[in-house]
């Protein structure tokens, strides 16, 4: 029986008032509550039997639960703190613990906007009257949504592993939800291989955690010394099983493909949170302990460099829409790397700058990815119900009949490449303050590097982007069903709103953003609210929100009088300039692909583009000839693949010894025995 | 406050002489007369009178492009300090602020062109994004270089520092980085050697080929922006090239509009001399601003 243990019992507002009511309940128990209403929100339908109202309740539940959630989170923010609770288990693991603090809060904000936009967005997205696996998927989406709060709950090993475990196998079921296609089955095999190498790392981490200290339970904030032997093998067996979850290079190479065939509502709580739930064991595993090695922060700070720039650039060469957007989480996750890397080297140099600096980087990147990725990949989803394809060649001219999800998607596109006046400029605003601090005092600015590279992978980001959104929404539509595309249904497109909502007021009013984040960040940091001030201040939060309203007002101004004057002055309509062809047609267009191809030539290095030519032939009339091209990865396609494969051929020799015989099998058993004994004697 | 009358009098109406001066520059080596230098406002006054084309493949983002690419350059050109004076908008850490809003006018341009459907204008955009790119971290060296001699992360305060004293503290650097900055100056604004503006082959042209399809006042705005983005560059520019400052206000005005139009004769001369480089070369050159400008920042670390 879960025993409640009141080890904090401070937050007491009983009978104030009824509007606080709400807030007086313990933070933990709303999310307890909130976990327990998504895990069970596609349980109604299947016992029901009626797929149809069972994912309009899920939805409900699930939305019902985000706002609970969302409650406790502010909740928290506003100062109150959970209790712990424990549970007494008959499994021989000790007693297990769970509460919730500031750091939590940075991904459970997130979690429970994007849970319920999804919850919504799937009704039409995924609707149980065209999908037999609806209900399947409806059951899986509510399981894994709950596993990540207890993945933030857990305080004890064990536990947090069968959260874990829950989140990612109901990840696997839920991508593998057209189970009928063999790249669907490839991709899901690759997935389950990388995340169970995983948490075969995170076992190790435990068990030696648990060596370590004597129990599962996670120790408090600092309280581990550095110089516990194990204490570097901990955190590289976290970084191995975390980072491999969240995508982090060379450990990235089941997301694109994972992330490319899931549904799409799937992909974009895979992407914009399950990917942060590794992000979240690094930042928990590393708190446990007192002091950090040196090479830490620098390893962290490399990876993430790593990342950023080879994810980006493979997300340049993508032709796959999806594919893309998944690539470009990789980088992503790059970018919230590089804020924690700047803040473990902080910590090392005592520079406070670049603690507070990439810490807020860091946190504030978690929240707007979680975001506007999430809206990038619901409006994934509403064009390849539109067209038919995710072939970003195969769309173009889709704004004019999505008039709605066009402009939402160009709200998405701005805000990942970091360009003002959206929100993801202001999380790399900080990582650029804290590097560029860093180049003017530090005697040796290693980590000043930090703002070229962030200037790099922001110019890539916009050649990406660029693409996506100039192929796939102008010019003139490339296939029959990108011409006959359509806008999808309000359950679509009014949790993408939200999102770009969130991503617009976030970008308008940085210091609101800046505010949710402060309390985590003193928090991990251990920092007093004048040693973050004293850096804050350095960030101009409050001049970003004069000047992005001050060009939102020049555009609407600019706009007005051209607009007006375009309006006196004759017009006409006419084809584009084809430098004198004709006849121009949608096919002489330029392609993502030829967009992309500058660039791609200049990384081949990254990207490793595979062409095939055609044998031209000058016969009359020539025959058909093919030309393919396809972006490789390094990791997966140049490595992995050709090892397993050997690895494959090594291991059917072995084939040899199991012939199905069975009285050779039971001689087998007998001479290990034989073995085993003269071993002992 | 007569400051900022100046300065916002000057980033308005300044820029399109600028073009006219590199025009006149071009026509003196060619040996031509050669057109006035008040024909960009010619230009100009005459592109907003006259009526639009517009290609029946665009939307609402052809219109756009142009608006926002100018609000963009503009809120650019307030955050830069003309003539060793403080920029009207000036903020502690301005500077990434500068160089995200070249992004932005870069995104919406670019779209711009895309929305069109034309090969041509794909091809232009394609470019542009791409050498921008490479562009990007040389200009981030530099600001760190600048940052680190002025101790500051403000425009203004960058900006407004070097002094001959600077120069001869840390000349070497100090060369390198105005190398990497003309650079930068002659990519961005799509001249000579990265681009041809005069250019009439699309196939080969970079920006000009981008706003093909853009007619009446939209052609005016790009026009303008432009120029003006030829300003603000221009004006970065001259501020770390040029380390005089008289103390006396109006004096510096001066001596700041004389610098910027020998800049603009300066890239007229190179135009007129050089070539444009073909197109495998340029993603060279540009690396090698880069690399030019890290040396700088490696120098000051002494």
């Amino acid at each position: 029986m879960p025993t409640c243990n009141h080890i904090l019992p401070r937050y007491e507002r009983k009978g104030r008032c009824e509007a606080f009511v709400f807030f007086s309940v313990d933070p933990t128990i709303c999310l307890l509550a909130a976990a327990t209403l998504m895990a069970f929100s596609g349980v109604p339908g299947l016992v029901m039997n009626r797929p149809v109202w069972g994912q309009r309740i899920a939805a409900v539940f699930v939305v019902a639960a985000s706002i609970v959630g969302e409650f406790a989170v502010i909740s928290l923010l506003g100062g109150s703190r959970g209790a712990t609770f424990q549970i007494d288990w008959p499994l021989p693991f000790g007693q297990a613990l769970m509460s919730v603090d500031l750091l939590s809060t940075i991904f459970l904000l997130p979690l429970f906007l994007v849970c319920g936009c999804v919850s919504v967005y799937s009704i039409a997205y995924w609707p149980a009257r065209e999908q037999t696996s609806a209900g399947k998927l409806t059951l899986f989406l509510g399981f894994f949504a709950a596993a990540m709060v207890m993945v933030v709950l857990a305080r004890h090993g064990v536990l947090f592993l069968i959260a874990w475990e829950v989140m990612a196998l109901s990840a696997y079921f839920l991508l593998t939800a057209e189970q009928q296609s063999s790249e669907v089955q490839r991709v899901g095999t690759i997935y389950l291989i990388a995340t169970h190498t995983g948490t075969m790392a995170l076992f190790a981490m435990f068990s030696l955690l648990r060596g370590a200290i004597g129990t599962f339970q996670f120790p408090a904030s600092h309280s581990l010394s550095q110089a516990v032997p194990v204490a570097s093998v901990i955190i590289i067996t976290a970084l191995i099983g975390f980072g491999g979850k969240a995508g982090l290079m060379p450990l990235h190479f089941w997301l694109p493909g994972a992330h490319a065939n899931a549904p799409s509502h799937v992909s974009a709580m895979m992407s914009g949170l399950m990917l942060k739930m590794g992000v979240y064991g690094i930042l928990r595993t590393m708190s446990f302990f007192d002091a950090l090695p040196v090479w830490l922060g620098w390893l962290i700070l490399l990876l993430g460099t790593w990342s950023a720039i080879n994810g980006i650039a493979l997300a340049a060469g993508q032709r796959d829409l999806k594919r893309l957007l998944a690539c470009s989480s990789i980088e992503n996750v790059g970018i919230i790397f590089i804020g924690i890397g700047l803040a473990v080297v902080g910590l090392q140099l005592h520079a406070p700058y670049l603690i507070v600096c990439g810490l807020f980087g860091a946190f504030i990147h978690i929240i707007n990815h979680g975001l506007f990725k999430s809206l990038l990949f619901l409006g994934s989803g509403v064009l390849i119900h539109a067209a038919g394809t995710r072939e970003i060649d195969r769309m173009g001219g889709l704004a004019r009949r999505m008039p709605i999800t066009s402009p939402l998607f160009l709200i998405g596109s701005l805000a990942i490449c970091g360009l003002p006046p959206l929100n993801g400029f202001v999380g790399e605003l900080f990582l650029y303050v804290g590097a560029i601090t860093d180049g003017i005092i530090a005697p040796l600015p290693l980590a000043a590097l930090v703002a070229p590279v962030l200037a790099l992978v922001g110019g890539l980001a916009v050649i990406t982007f660029v693409k996506i959104y100039g192929i796939i929404f102008l010019g003139a539509p490339r296939s029959v069903a990108a011409a006959h595309g359509h806008e999808a249904t309000r359950a679509m497109t009014a949790p993408m709103v939200l999102l770009a909502l969130g991503c617009l007021v976030a970008g308008l009013a940085p210091v609101l953003l800046v505010r949710l984040v402060t309390p985590a960040v003193a928090f991990y940091g251990n920092l007093a609210a004048p040693e973050i001030a004293l850096v804050t201040d350095q960030v101009p939060l409050v001049p970003l929100t004069f000047a992005n309203c001050l060009l939102i007002i020049l555009v609407l101004v600019i706009g007005a009088a051209y607009l007006l004057r375009l309006r006196r002055l004759p017009r006409s309509l006419g084809a584009t300039w084809g430098c004198g062809y004709p006849e121009p047609t949608a096919r002489m267009q330029y392609t993502g692909t030829s967009f992309s191809e500058m660039v791609v030539n200049l990384l081949g290095a990254i990207v490793a583009p595979n062409r095939r030519k055609p044998i031209l032939v000058t016969a009359i009339p020539p025959a058909d000839a093919r030309f393919h091209y396809t972006v490789t990865e390094t990791v997966l396609d140049r490595i992995l693949t050709p090892l397993f494969q050997g690895v494959g051929l090594a291991f059917s020799y072995l084939r040899r010894v199991q012939h199905g015989q069975l009285h050779i099998y039971v001689l087998y058993i007998f001479a290990t025995l034989c073995v085993l004994m003269a071993w002992t004697h | 406050m007569t400051d900022i009358i100046i300065h916002c009098a000057v980033a308005l109406l300044f820029p399109p002489l600028l073009l006219g001066v590199i025009g006149k520059t071009k026509a003196a080596f060619a040996g031509r007369v050669g057109a006035p230098y008040f024909q960009p406002y010619y230009d100009l006054i005459k592109l907003f009178r006259k009526g639009s084309v517009f290609s029946e493949t665009t939307t609402w983002v052809f219109r756009a492009g142009p608006v926002v690419t100018l609000s963009a350059t503009l809120i650019a050109c307030l955050l830069i300090p003309l003539g060793r004076h403080a920029a009207p908008i000036s903020f502690s850490g301005d500077l990434i602020l500068f160089a995200y809003l070249f992004g932005l006018s870069r995104f919406f341009t670019t779209i711009a062109a895309l929305d069109t459907g034309s090969s041509f204008e794909g091809m232009g955009a394609a470019r542009e994004v791409t050498f921008s790119c490479l562009a990007e971290p040389t200009l981030f060296f530099t600001l760190i270089t600048l940052a680190r001699m002025s101790k500051s992360i403000t425009l203004s305060t960058i900006l407004t520092h070097p002094t001959p004293a600077t120069w001869f503290a840390a000349g070497a650097s100090m060369l390198l980085l105005v190398g990497a900055l003309f650079i930068i100056l002659l990519a961005e604004n799509c001249r000579i050697p990265f681009d041809d503006p005069n250019t009439h082959l699309e196939l080969t042209m970079i920006h000009e080929v981008m706003v093909l399809d853009h007619s009446g006042p939209a052609f005016g705005i790009i026009l303008y922006g432009a120029a003006l983005k030829l300003f603000v560059l221009g004006a970065v520019f001259v501020n770390v090239a040029l380390p005089i400052a008289t103390g006396n206000a109006l004096a510096d005005w001066a001596i700041f509009i004389v610098a910027i139009l020998a800049l603009a004769v300066t890239i007229g001369i190179v135009e007129s001399v050089m070539a444009r480089l073909r197109l495998v070369r340029i993603p060279q050159l540009l690396v090698g601003a880069t690399i030019l400008s890290a040396f700088a920042m490696m120098l000051v670390l002494r």
